[in-house]
């Protein structure tokens, strides 16, 4: 009975996390912007990949394998979102425009109205 | 006692996402964007190796899932640095 509930738990964790993923790769092709895209590959990626591996460790239980999870687990959440904001600050630094309502701006300074 | 869990269900949901990203990578207007999908596909791949060691039953795949990502951080950061500044060392 046990089992049962950790394996419906498991699962559980598994299918949010690819809707995490899917929902990630569709904000990547849909969005209108680079930096829009960024928005959505760095936050729904780590999402999803974290909850995907939680529901692993859940399922393999107190072992050696455990650790392994949790360690890629650990690097993934930190290094992550540092690697989406290192290719942001790139795109600043080259004058990629940014999408608005009112049109496409270049990134400044000052306050974007 | 484990119960089975069919994770080759997932394999192919990643191959989905996967494909999907692609298409960023082949027609995206400028080089971020393929950096950024470059960027989601390794995050995939990480995923794609820990669920193949689940299927196979090999836990020794975990390993290869960790250098993986240590590779694709990497590999962001440095191309990144490379197209801010113009070269990887100053």
């Amino acid at each position: 009975m046990i089992e049962i509930i950790k394996s419906v738990i498991v699962v559980i964790f598994l299918i949010v996390g690819s809707l995490f993923l899917i929902t990630g790769s569709l904000g990547i092709v849909r969005f209108p912007d680079t930096y829009s895209r960024m928005h959505a590959s760095g936050k729904c990626d780590t999402l999803g990949i974290s909850l995907i591996l939680v529901g692993l460790i859940i399922y393999q239980g107190l072992d050696f394998v455990t650790v392994k999870l949790i360690l890629i687990l650990l690097f993934v959440f930190f290094t992550g979102p540092v690697a989406v904001n290192s290719i942001i600050r790139a795109s600043f630094k080259s004058g990629n425009k940014m999408w608005t309502v009112k049109g496409w701006v270049q990134w400044s300074k000052e306050r974007i109205e | 006692m484990k119960t089975v869990i069919p994770f080759e269900i997932f394999l192919y949901i990643l191959l989905i996402t996967t494909s999907i990203v692609m298409y960023r990578i082949i027609k995206g207007p400028t080089t971020f964007d393929r950096i950024v999908g470059v960027n989601a596909v390794g995050t995939k791949t990480i995923l794609f190796i820990v669920m193949i060691s689940y299927v196979l039953g090999r836990p020794n795949f975990l390993d290869i899932a960790l250098l993986y990502a240590i590779l694709n951080f990497l590999g962001s950061i440095v191309i990144s640095i490379y197209i801010e500044r113009g070269g990887v060392a100053e």
